[in-house]
This record gives structure tokens, sequence and C-alpha cells, in this order.
């Protein structure tokens, strides 16, 4: 613990020195005064200093430095401090001494291997031993005093990605491979394995023996995974895993923490973590110095936790400090919060900050809440920010305003296809309607009145419209654009009769930004007292959108369009018009007496005949309004029944978001047909190729039993025809029809006829089947 | 519309141009076609699915093992049992991978659209003027219902596909060109811009194709019965060449069929010869060791070598009007790796691999498709039955790695472990000449060459060592593309 102390006061800061080339493999010398860097075009060795690395010595000499120096890896002797040993690309083993007096430091060249050697490791308490893995699948054990390898060890498959002596037992070593194995030999015992496991899909690139626990392994693999294998069981025990977001490239343990190791990765990810494998969710520390992919990490010093060296490809070494990390766990939030589907609320938060509102607020609507505390059981070795949350459910009332009911009815009777557009919004506006949801009726019906023919006008078959009794239904389609535009100047007016309106309408041409405020707030109070469908859900809409924070800017433009009733578009000089029409001009409410008042007044002031797409901004409007307000139903139901008639106006990706939400809706709801009919109604392509993912319909064969993996009609294991009509007894080659309970059927009309006369399973099962 | 893919309506209705004048089509088959132009009886065209392999070699369905015969029941279940799986059914191990493979990218889950996969599928084969591949996916894009329109030209189809073109031509002729700029351009190109997922799906759809081109011709598969060309009276939309001599003018039949024979007996001996070289090789290995410059030269002179080794009589074949279509600046084509001073820094194997990097980077992007291309690619290079030609339990390893690396090579791919030494020993010049022509312009590859190379082995051979090139040259091209793809993401 001296040494430890000692060591890490040496140069405690985290620093970096910029390479010639991109690092493959680093190694430290024991004492962690010195680090050697290699790679393909680099072979260096630095001095740690206080102030920062020092370069010592170049070890890649010569004019044209041959494929020798090309290293895969390094590996600095823990015992003889002027021996390295790297493995080079072209399946070279070299071994380097520092002390040798000329330049070139090169000792011995064994070039057994036929590919690339990817891994060296010396013996950690025998002088003379190094062994090596080659891509050529063998493992060779070399004596430093001979010119070449005393023992060849055959993995008996391709490429060693991985050798290391154990820590702790002389006479093993474990091997990693590149078809997911790890196998255990004995140094004494070149013939056979003493044990092999797969330890991972895919290549295992890496694995590292705890320095204290006796049959503890680490391995990384090209599967993302972490695993600490317990060895010292009859079969080798999986006891940690820790899954990461890339390839793991290399693993380490942390000194002095026993439950500590570092990652980095192969691909794609450059960071370094350090991870408590028993927290495998979130990395303890993280070092996010390198630009390019992290290839070789090694602690400082075999009893220093806190110094971390790196080489990258991005052409630095780095030395990380343990206090300069990042710890995700402090960025981490510990709160979660989850809305069910019925508008019950889970909420998730430090227990800390739950008990001190307990108390103090309970939550209005929420007449049942359920607090839920999970505790994990504090271990005191683990470094860990202790977190321990409390869980609050609430729910909603039964039958609050919450409730999804009438998301659901809505959606099952809506009509968005297969009739005529007014039918279909007449139908969908009686849905509405009958559903308590006056405002949503009310805009089907004017969306009728907007878009039908007006050389062909509907029968004013809509129960709002006849409360305006003998006005002529030709005009109303001006309704809400003259409620909205005549209503703020109206103010003086309201209880005026058709006269003095007009009058006054005439007059105030003048005045139009006048005092718009208080008359804004007069008609929300007074909208309360409405019962009328039309007008009282209007006003609730308002009030949710809290309109009458800015009426100033809004209201005067009614003028305008007054003033110019056929112009198609709003004035240009006002060019928030067209935005705040459309909701605005549902805002408004009005007594009915008003708005009799006020259709008279329109059919005086403006011609019947306005183009449709006169509306088309107003109606963009209101669809981004439902849909702000979360009624995304009533947007996707007004597209797809407008079709054309709106498509252009909205831009694809609102459409395609809109529908993303109104899919993810119903299917929640289990509503997958109305889903599915969203679907294929849908314009955007990005929407309906929904439809075409995720067809496949897994099925086992009949006879055996098995999956058939094929996708024909005959099971490639029993080479029986799977599908066969339990009708006619011949194979079933087309649409093949089956009953979910007992799993038989046939061919679609043999099935339909057989079931017309019998209720029982045409193939004797005794199964009471359906067809529908 | 696509010419070829309404061929005979076209021609009937907006010419009065006899078939004659609009392809060349020699004596005989002039005969025949004028006697098909009033019935229109459609008939097969070629003799079976390889113009190379006489059609009672390639397995009839009735003879072949259970499991071959259940691949193709499986393909032909899913409306797919065309020419190239019958001739790749000599090796069913492999096939099975490939359609499971080909099947994932065109039909289940991914990041792109049916008819853009298909799409993509015709810019890539169009690019070698494959017009078998050309012809299939035409079918099948119109069939998920792609646009017509498309069909004009790349400037037809979406500006999105339109940007793609760049990348699919360097790819299919000089990969070593690509840089992380290209990927950049086509990922940043504000509302037609690519994500990652789908420019790894369409990165492996083009080089699939390419590939596949460089099969189909490598193997002189023949039309489909059921596409153009396979069953008119109309000679295969290979324009410029007339059916009975599609691979480019090697005469009669017959003719040809005697004077393989008399070659056979020159040159028996000859599979002796390569088996004693690998034996050789083997042995001395570890005797004689090339210093690392030697090592180095010779990588250096394989790769001027293969440059040297020339491709087709140079009589420049036209792409056809129909196929040419698809993809801009035909002229556009293989060019050596170290020509003219263009020096690229050559790709070590050891710093960017596809079981280290590329595969992770694919699997990321485009899940399971990375474990598909894996096994496929060990597949191709670990398939061997211990044969060579009548000789039983050799170790083909050595050939089968030379055959591998040399394809690398030829795109300037380099392992540090491997003495190019070996690829002179073991690949002959004839040999080389199929390889070069096969992997880098495939279209001119003719039935001379793929007789002349190794003319005492098995035409399953030859078909296998047709998967070699096949698989090496998709992964030279992956790995081309997927560290542009690294180097951009970094």
């Amino acid at each position: 613990m001296e040494k430890m102390a000692c060591v890490s006061t040496v140069s405690s800061r985290t620093m970096f020195c910029h390479l010639d080339a991109p690092a493959n493999a680093i190694s430290v010398c024991r004492d962690a005064t010195q680090v050697v860097v290699a790679g393909r075009n680099i072979f260096k060795i630095y001095a740690m200093e206080e102030d920062g690395f020092v370069e010592r010595l170049n070890l890649r000499v010569g004019r044209k430095p041959s494929l020798n120096f090309s290293c895969a890896d390094v590996m600095w002797h823990q015992m003889e401090e002027n021996l390295l040993a790297t493995a080079a690309t072209n399946g070279a083993v070299v071994t380097w001494n520092l002390a040798r007096p000329c330049r070139n430091k090169q000792e011995h060249l064994f070039t057994e291997h036929k590919r690339t050697v990817n891994k060296v490791c010396f013996h950690p308490t025998e002088v003379h031993m190094l062994l090596s893995g080659s891509q050529d699948g063998f493992m060779k054990c070399f004596d430093l005093r001979k010119k070449e390898s005393v023992s060849t060890f055959s993995g008996q498959s391709e490429s060693v990605r991985d050798v290391q002596f154990s820590m702790k037992d002389y006479f093993t070593f474990a091997a990693s491979f590149e078809n997911g194995n790890v196998q255990l030999w004995d140094i004494r015992r070149p013939d056979r394995y003493e044990r092999m496991f797969t330890a991972h899909t895919g290549p295992v690139f890496c694995c590292d023996w705890h320095p204290e626990d006796r049959g503890w392994l680490a391995t990384g693999g090209r599967d993302k995974m972490v695993k600490v294998w317990d060895m010292t069981t009859n079969r080798a025990k999986e006891i940690y895993c820790v899954q990461t977001i890339a390839s793991v490239a290399r693993v380490k343990w942390r000194p002095e923490r026993r439950w500590h190791l570092a990652t980095c990765s192969m691909m794609v990810d450059h960071n370094i973590y350090v991870w408590d494998v028993r927290r495998p969710f979130i990395p303890f520390a993280t070092f996010e110095e390198h630009k390019d992919v992290t290839t070789g990490i090694v602690w400082s010093h075999q009893h220093d936790p806190y110094v971390l060296l790196s080489g990258s490809k991005d052409s630095t070494l780095y030395q990380h400090i343990f206090k300069d990390a990042s710890r995700p766990v402090d960025r981490a939030n510990p709160e979660g919060l989850c809305f069910g589907l019925f508008g019950d609320l889970a909420f998730a938060a430090k227990e800390s900050l739950m008990t001190g509102e307990a108390g103090r607020k309970p939550y209005p609507a929420g007449d049942r809440r359920y607090p839920i505390f999970f505790f994990k059981k504090p271990d005191v070795t683990e470094q860990f920010a202790q977190v321990a949350s409390a869980l609050s459910v609430f729910e909603s009332e039964a039958d609050g305003s919450s409730r999804m009911d009438w998301f659901i009815k809505t959606a099952r009777r809506y009509l968005l296809s297969g009739k005529p557009f007014a039918e279909l919004c007449d139908h969908n506006a009686k849905v509405a309607k009958e559903l308590n949801r006056p405002q949503v009726s009310t805009t089907w019906t004017m969306l009728r009145i907007m878009f039908s023919d007006p050389g062909n006008p509907a029968l004013p078959a809509n129960h709002n419209m006849s409360k305006l009794g003998n006005i002529p239904l030709m005009n109303s389609f001006n309704l809400k654009e003259m409620s909205s535009a005549l209503n703020e100047r109206n103010k003086e007016n309201r209880q005026d009769n058709l006269h003095n309106l007009e009058t006054n309408l005439n007059n105030d041409e003048n005045e139009e930004t006048e005092g718009s405020d208080g008359q804004a707030e007069y008609l929300f109070g007074d909208a309360e007292l409405d019962d009328d469908d039309l007008y009282s859900m209007e006003h609730e809409n308002q009030a949710e959108e809290a309109e009458f924070s800015l009426p100033q800017e809004a209201f005067p433009l009614r003028h305008e369009i007054v003033d110019h009733p056929s112009a198609p578009e709003p004035p240009a000089e006002k060019p928030e018009s067209p935005q705040v029409s459309g909701s605005e001009a549902e805002s408004f409410c009005l007594t009915p007496m008003e708005s009799i008042s006020l259709i008279s007044v329109s059919q005086l002031l403006y011609q019947p005949q306005l183009p449709p797409s006169f509306f088309c901004p107003v109606v963009r409007e209101m669809l981004d309004y439902y849909a702000e307000q979360g009624d995304v139903q009533m947007a996707v139901s007004v597209l797809i029944v407008l079709g054309d008639r709106i498509r252009k106006e909205i831009d694809e990706l609102t459409q395609e978001h809109w529908y993303m939400s109104y899919i993810d809706l119903l299917q929640r709801f289990e509503l997958w047909n109305v889903s599915n009919e969203v679907i294929k109604l849908s314009t955007c392509s990005a929407i309906t190729c929904l439809n075409q993912a995720s067809t496949t319909l897994h099925i086992n064969c009949s006879n055996c039993k098995r999956p058939m993996s094929n996708k024909g009609w005959i099971c490639d294991r029993c080479h029986q025809c799977a599908s066969v009509c339990a009708v006619c007894h011949h194979v079933v080659k087309g649409l093949f029809v089956w009953c979910q309970g007992c799993s038989h059927g046939g061919h679609l009309e043999h099935v339909m006829e057989w079931l017309k006369s019998s209720n029982h399973c045409p193939a004797g099962c005794g199964h009471l089947c359906e067809y529908t | 519309k696509m010419r070829h893919a309404s061929a005979d309506n076209d021609t009937v209705k907006n010419t009065s141009l006899t078939v004659t004048d609009l392809f060349k089509i020699c004596a005989h088959c002039e005969r025949l076609s004028k006697k098909d132009i009033g019935v229109r009886i459609p008939r097969p065209l070629g003799n079976g699915p390889s113009r190379f392999i006489p059609e009672k070699e390639i397995l009839q369905v009735s003879k072949v093992d259970a499991r071959t015969q259940s691949i193709f029941e499986e393909a032909f279940s899913l409306g797919h049992l065309d020419n190239i799986s019958l001739v790749m059914g000599f090796h069913p191990q492999y096939l099975e991978s490939f359609l499971r493979t080909q099947h994932y990218l065109l039909q289940m889950d991914g990041p792109l659209s049916l008819h853009y996969r298909h799409y993509i599928g015709i810019m890539a084969a169009a690019r070698h003027q494959c017009s078998y591949l050309v012809n299939l996916h035409v079918n099948d894009f119109l069939q998920v219902g792609g646009d017509p329109k498309w069909l004009n030209g790349l400037e037809g189809a979406p500006q999105k596909l339109q940007a793609l073109g760049e990348l699919n031509k360097i790819l299919a002729h000089r990969p070593w060109l690509l840089t992380k700029t290209h990927i950049e351009s086509l990922l940043k190109a504000e509302e037609n811009s690519w994500s990652l997922a789908e420019l790894i799906h369409a990165v492996v759809l083009l080089t699939h194709y390419h590939s596949l081109a460089s099969f189909t011709f490598g193997c002189g598969i023949t039309p489909d019965i059921h596409t153009d060309g396979g069953h008119t009276f109309r000679p295969p939309s290979l324009s410029g060449y007339c059916v009975c001599d599609i691979a480019n003018g090697n005469g009669a039949l017959e003719e040809m069929l005697g004077n393989q024979q008399v070659r056979v007996a020159e040159v028996s001996g000859e599979v002796e010869v390569l088996m004693e070289r690998m034996k050789q090789l083997q042995e001395c290995r570890d005797e004689e060791e090339a210093s690392q410059e030697e090592m180095t030269t010779r990588f250096e002179r394989e790769k001027t070598e293969s440059m040297l080794v020339a491709t087709a009589e140079d009589e420049e074949c036209v792409p056809s009007r129909d196929v040419s279509r698809h993809f801009e600046d035909p002229s556009y084509g293989y060019q050596d790796f170290s020509r003219r001073g263009e020096h690229v820094p050559t790709f070590r194997v050891q710093d960017y691999s596809w079981e280290d990097h590329g595969f992770s980077l694919v699997n990321r992007l485009y899940p399971d498709v990375g474990q598909l291309l894996d096994e496929k690619f060990q597949i191709a290079y670990n398939l061997t039955y211990n044969t060579m030609a009548t000789h039983q339990g050799v170790d083909t390893s050595m050939l089968r790695r030379a055959i591998w690396n040399y394809i690398h090579c030829m795109f300037g791919i380099r392992y540090d472990d491997y003495d190019y030494g070996e690829i002179n020993e073991l690949l002959d010049r004839s040999f080389k000449v199929y390889i070069k022509t096969m992997v880098c312009s495939p279209e001119k590859t003719t039935k001379r060459m793929y007789e002349s190379f190794w003319r005492q082995f098995q035409h399953s051979e030859k078909v296998h060592v047709n998967l070699l090139l096949m698989e090496a040259r998709m992964q030279a091209e992956l790995l081309y593309a997927l560290r542009a793809i690294t180097r951009y993401m970094t």
C-alpha cells in the first residue's frame, strides 16, 4: 500500500502525448516509469514524468524497417526490466533487449508461426518463458534461452486471439479463439487442452485473469459482452456479465479493486470504461479523451488502481487519472416516469425526494397512491452511489376525464373511406356527437361544409345547423370565418339586433385595433352559460388554449377578411394571420342569439362560393391544433378523409409523425384492424411500408412438430407434406386456413364447406371449430 | 418504360424495323426467329443454365441428394429457382447460405424499402452490363410496385438513388478510391440524404450484385426461362451478340468439344504438377526464409503483374443500350491498382479486417446481416471436398488461400502474413487471366477463358473457384466501403 501511494504521486495528472502513428498495443514496465507503444509504424518507449511523457527510445531502426516491426501486440517483462516481446503482423515473434549496446535492440526472432501473431505473453514468474498465440490456430511456448519454441499447442481451430498466463496457477494459461471458445491449457501438456468452453458467440478478442481471485477469468467478445467466469468449479461458470455497446477489444482487471475491470472497444466506441461487474448497467467510470478507437489499455502499476494508460488509433498516448474520470452514474437520472394506457401514471424517483414531498402534496386526483420502495442491500465494498428509488403509482379515477374510452370508441366507429366525402363527415360528426365530443363533431360538420362541392350542397342534416332554423345552409359555410371575424368588434353590440350589428360593423372599420382585451374576457366568461354544443365546445377549446393572452395581435386581422371577403388569401402585410386564424376561428364563442345575427350578416357580406382551397390554411391550423392538444386521432382521421384536398398543405414529415403516433396509440389499445386500415389509407410511403414489414408467419410441421425452416409445404426434416387438407387429404399449396384451437385445417373452400354442415373439426379430433 | 422488360410489345409497336435490324443475329438464328415471330411460342434459349457447362453436367433435380433437393424446393417455393441457384447447386452447403443471405437482403426487414432494394440490385448489375441480373430484378422491381419511370435510367429515379451512382461506380471498378468524403456527401444531402443504416444496406446490396455479376459471367449463366431473353425468339438482351455464340464467338459447339479432347490429352499432368508444387511449398517453407524486403517486393510484383494480365481480346464491347441506361459514365471501368503513378497506400488487412472491424460495423447498423455475411464468407473460404480433379484426400487450403489473396491483391489489399511468391507458384497464367477478367471486368469473360484454365478439373471445381472469386471480391469491396464509413464516423 505504501508503494501504491508513492507511485500515484509520481505523476498524478491526466496527460497525453502525440505519437507519430496509430498504436496497436502498449505495455508498462514493472515500476511504472516507462511505457512502450507499438503499432504498425511505431515502436517507442516513453518515460512518464511529472510534466508529461518523454520519448526515451525509438526501437524502430533501419532505413526501411521490415514487417517484423509491424506490431500487433507488445509486452514488457514484469521481472526483467530490459526485456520486451512483440507479436508481428507477419507472424514473427520478436524479443528485444534494451541492454544491448547497439541501436538495434532486437534479440531473438522466432518465425515459426505461419500467420499473424495476435498476442504475446510473458510468464508472470518464470523469467525465460514466453507464450504466443497466432492466427494460424497455434500457440507456442518459447524458452528465451533457446532458438526455437519448446512446445506447440494446437487449438484445433482457427485463430487464437489472446493468450494469458494464470496469475496464480504456475502451469495454467488461457487462450481465446475466433470461434468463440476459450481453452485452458497446462503448459506441460501440449497434446491436449485441459478444458474448453464456449464463452461468446463470435470471436473472443481478449481475456484476463483476475490478479487476486484464483480462477476468475474475464473475457470480452465481438458480441459486445464482457463475461466473468469462475474456473474453480467443474464447469466454467459465468458469474458476471456486462453488456457494452460495442465489441470488446481489451479487458483488464483493475488493481486492488476486486470487482472492477476496464474495457475498450474494437470499433465505433472510443471510450474506456471501468465497470463494477456487479453493476453491469452503467459504467463506474469513463475516460472519454480518445478521438478514435482505443487499442491498448494498461494499469500503470499492479498496486495502483488510480492510473490507467491507453494508446489509440488516433495516435495519442494518454495517462488517465481516476479522479478526472467522468462518472456516468452522477449524470444518470434516477427518475422514471411512465404513463399507463388508461391514464395511470407511475413515477419513480430518488427516495429522498419522494419522502420529503409525500406528506405535503397529495395528488389532487389520485385517490389511490401506492408508494413502493425497492431496496438493494447497500454493499460497502461497492463504490457506487447508492440510489434507492421510490415508485409511486397514480391511478386515474374510474370515470375521470383521462379515461380513454372515447378514443377506442371513436377509433372503432369512425369511417375513413368507402363513402362519399360528405357522408363520411356526417357519419364521423355523428359519432363524435354521440360520444359527447361536440367540438370534434362540429369540426367534422364544418369540414363537410367547407369542402363539399358548392354546386351540389348537402342537405342540412346536421343537428347544429338545425338550430339556426331557416337560415340557408349555403351560407353557413362561412360561419366559422365570420363568427371569428366579427367577434371582437361586436363587443358593444352583443345584445343588438341585426341592424345594429351591421351598422356597427360598417362604422367600425377604422377602429380595428381597439379594446380586444375586455371583449375577450367577456367572451370567456360568458360562454360558460352556453349549452349549445357548438359553442360550448368551442369555448372549452379556447380555455385550454389560453388564447386570450394574445388577442391584441390576433383580432384586428378579422377586418381584412370582412373587408375583402372574396380574397383567397389573407393579406400579406399581416403575416400572422393565416397562422392565427385557424385555431382562433374555432375558439370563438357566441351566444345563439349572436350567431343568428352573424349569419344574417354573413349573408349580406359574403359571396357564397369560396374555393375549398381558401380554407386550407385554416384547416391546416386546425389539424395542427388538434395534434398539439394530443388528439392526433382527429388530425389523422381528417387527413385521411380530406385526402388530396389537404395533403399538399401539410409537410410530409408532420404527416408521418401524426400517422406514427396514431398507429402507435391504436396498437397499444390493441385496435389492430383500425391501425391496419389507417396504414393502408395513409399516403406516406414511410407508413404504407409498415404493412410490408414483419410479414413472416412461422409454422411448425404438423407431422414432426418441429419448426418448418423452409418455406414450402414439405417439412425438410421428416420429408412429409406438412400442410395436408383435413377434408380432402391433399396437400394445400395455396391458401391454408386452420383452426387456432386444434390447428387442423385445409383448403379454404373445403373448410368453409365443411363447417357449414358440421361443428366439429374435419380431422375428427373432436374440437368444435368455428369459421368466421 | 424499360425496353427489354417489355421488349416484344415495343418492338412490335414502335418500329417497323425487323428484329434483325435491332440485334445482330446470325443466319441460323434469324431463320429461327422469323419462324417464331408469327406464332410466338416461347421456347427456352440456350442449352441449360450455363453456356460453359454442358446441361447434363449440371445436376438434374431428380438426381441430386436430399439436401440439395430441399434447398431447391425452398428456393422454388419462394418463387425463384434461377439458373444461378442451379449452377451453385454443385455446392449445396454454400447455396443454402447464399440463398438465405440474399433472401434476407431482398425480402426481410431492413432499412430500405423493397423497390429500392431491387433498384439498387439493377444499378449494381448494370455496372457490369449483366443483363441477366438486370432482367431478373426489373421483373421483381415492377412486382413490388416500383415506378416503371425509374427504369428509363438513373435520371428517372429519385435524387437519393442518383446520388448512389457515384458510389456504385467507384465500388464496382476502383474501390480503393473511396474516401470518407464520398460517404459524407451521401449522408449529408439534406432531404435526399441517406441514413447510415440505409447506406450499409445499399452497400451490401451493391457489393452483393457486383460480385454476383462476376459469378454470372464467370459461369456463363444463361437467361432464366421466365425472363426476357430466356424464352422468346428474341436473343438475350446482351445485344450485339447472337444467341448461339453469346460466349463471344466461340464457333460451333462440336468443333470446340473436339478441340477440348485434344487439349485434355496435351495437358494431362497439369494437376499433378500443381499438387507437386503445393507439396514443395508446404515442405520448404520453413527452410528458406525470404527477407522482409523480398516479401514486399513479391506483393508488389503480384500487384503489378496482375495489371499486365490482359483481360479479353480488347475488342471493346459497347455496352448494350438497354442495360447502360442504368448507369452513367459507361467508360469508367476497372483500372489497375498501381497504374500511372496513381499510388494509393496498400490496404493492410491487419489494420482493418472483416472479422474484427467490418463485421461489427455491419451488424451494428443492419442487424443479422453481419452474421449472415460472416457465415457466407467462411463457408466459401473453407469449402473443400479434399479433392483435386481425380485425386482424393488433398489439402487444398493453400490453393484456396492463394486464390483468395490474389484477388485481394488485385484490389491492393495485403496480408502481412502471406508470402505472395506462393501465388506465382500455384496460379498459372491462363488461370490468372480468368480471375482477373472475371473479377475486374466480368462482362469480358469468354467461354474460351473458362475452358483454358485448369483443363483437367471438374466443372463443379470450376464453379467452386467461381464462388471463391465472387466472395473474395465482395469482401474486398466491402472492406473499402466499410473502412470509408468507419473513417467518416470517427
